[in-house]
């Protein structure tokens, strides 16, 4: 086994062009877990850890541009304003010694219908930037990303360079099921975003399908049929959480049954709708 | 491959280094220090807790070559010569040692707590510690510990 160590991104590109069978790594708890248990062997390790670019975020053109590398501790503790529905969603992530490892970048490398961040990345709009030396750079949204179990549109010779998120111009809620609070895989998972700027509401399911997806005839009903001056339709609430629950395709596994979790999304759904609009209406009163 | 990083501030050197071998498995089986304990292999037991510059991380997620030229401290590193940490002092008034298998990381966590948060709360403590699993104590005398260190800490400065 080869192990690269880039040191700037230029040369992480020309590794992963040169070598498009390396497993890239960065905070190593999908990767090293696999090599751990033998469930892997690549021909070539491509660290991403020294390539000291990946682990900055900025904000510009009116979206926060969050390098790959940036680990779920840095968005909790200095994203939590900007971004809420991913610093929620990260919060929840594994342990402590997990979220100063682990990166939103590795959760898309991973692409896990599981991963706790991609619930929030479609509910707010997120775009993925990839590159490579050849093709250069290639803006995916993260509603295109995700093409099966553990697949992405990544290329073999692509590298996920950061992911481009919308601020929140709303509340944004994240809300996860599974056995405590810590140490958890979701059982599954749901994300909201109002965009009251277009009167829209964004939506993200997590391990309710084969990929991570939006429940868009939800987000259709309430683009069309929400007041958004006025307290929530019970009605409208509920016809949203049963289009949400519609919108999973789940399996049963040894975390919970496809019923379970077509009914905790239809549950979790309106809860989440319901925080956010609570919100919603009492900034509009302050 | 070889790697070469500073362990618990003297730098030291493993030699035919598997590519795809874990920090934790060097730190045990090449260094020779089995503070460090290797449990589940896959992040859920915190036991093999360690500083990586300065930041608490599981030793078996991170890949030997990853920490090529950094600095890592393992609980061996926390006594200065033969005065141990105040936290591994409460951990052994407290009773919060029985197997001992989790306490090496439990110790690097808790240090890494109080050393952000000198006077965490119960939910902070029980936060930072969610990744450590005990299987012996039932963790109430593992809070005690990390109560009675932090007061101690407190006193002190």
């Amino acid at each position: 086994m080869d192990f690269l160590r880039p040191t700037t991104w230029d040369e992480a590109l020309a590794a992963k062009a040169d070598q498009p069978d390396a497993v890239p790594i960065q905070g190593g708890t999908d990767v090293m877990v696999e090599l751990n248990f033998d469930v892997r062997r690549p021909p070539a390790l491509l660290d991403l850890g020294q390539v000291a670019e990946l682990r900055e975020w900025s904000t510009a053109g009116g979206m926060c541009r969050v390098g790959a590398g940036v680990p779920y501790t840095a968005v909790i503790e200095e994203l939590g304003a900007t971004l809420p529905g991913l610093a929620q969603a990260a919060r929840t992530v594994g342990s402590p010694q997990i979220r100063n490892r682990g990166s939103v970048g590795g959760n898309l490398g991973a692409a896990s219908p599981a991963g706790d961040s991609h619930p929030p990345l479609l509910a707010a709009g997120a775009v993925v930037e990839v590159e490579s030396r050849g093709r250069g750079v290639r803006m995916i949204p993260a509603a295109e990303f995700y093409l099966g179990v553990k697949r992405s549109a990544l290329e073999p010779d692509e590298l996920i360079r950061a992911v481009h998120v919308p601020p929140a111009t709303g509340p944004q809620y994240f809300s996860k099921v599974g056995t405590r609070n810590a140490m958890v895989i979701a059982v599954c998972s749901f994300a909201l975003a109002l965009h009251p700027r277009e009167r829209r509401v964004g939506t993200g399911l997590g391990s309710a399908a084969p990929t991570p997806r939006r429940a868009i005839e939800a987000e259709r009903l309430l683009a069309a049929e929400l007041d958004w001056d006025a307290p929530l339709d019970p009605a409208l609430l509920r016809r949203f959480g049963d289009l949400c629950a519609r919108a999973a395709a789940p399996i049963d596994d040894v975390r919970g049954t496809a019923a379970y979790r077509v009914h905790a999304i239809g549950v979790m759904a309106r809860r989440t709708l319901t925080w956010a609009w609570n919100d919603h209406l009492g900034k509009r009163a302050a | 491959m070889r790697v070469t990083f500073t362990v618990n501030g003297r730098e030291q050197s493993a030699q035919d280094v598997w590519e795809g071998e874990s920090l934790l498995y060097v730190l045990r089986e090449r260094l020779g220090l089995p503070g460090s304990k290797n449990a589940c292999e896959q992040g859920e037991c915190g036991s093999c807790t360690v500083y990586l510059d300065g930041v608490p991380v599981c030793a078996c997620l991170v890949a030997a070559g990853q920490a090529e030229g950094r600095q890592v401290r393992t609980v061996e590193g926390l006594a200065e010569g033969d005065r141990l940490d105040p936290v591994q002092e409460a951990f052994v008034e407290c009773g919060a040692v029985q197997c001992g298998f989790c306490t090496p990381g439990l110790l690097v966590q808790a240090h890494d707590l109080l050393e952000r948060v000198p006077e965490p709360s119960d939910a902070e403590i029980r936060e930072a510690l969610a990744g450590n699993l005990c299987r012996c104590t039932g963790y109430e005398k593992i809070l005690d510990a990390v109560r009675l260190a932090a007061a101690r800490k407190g006193a002190a400065s």
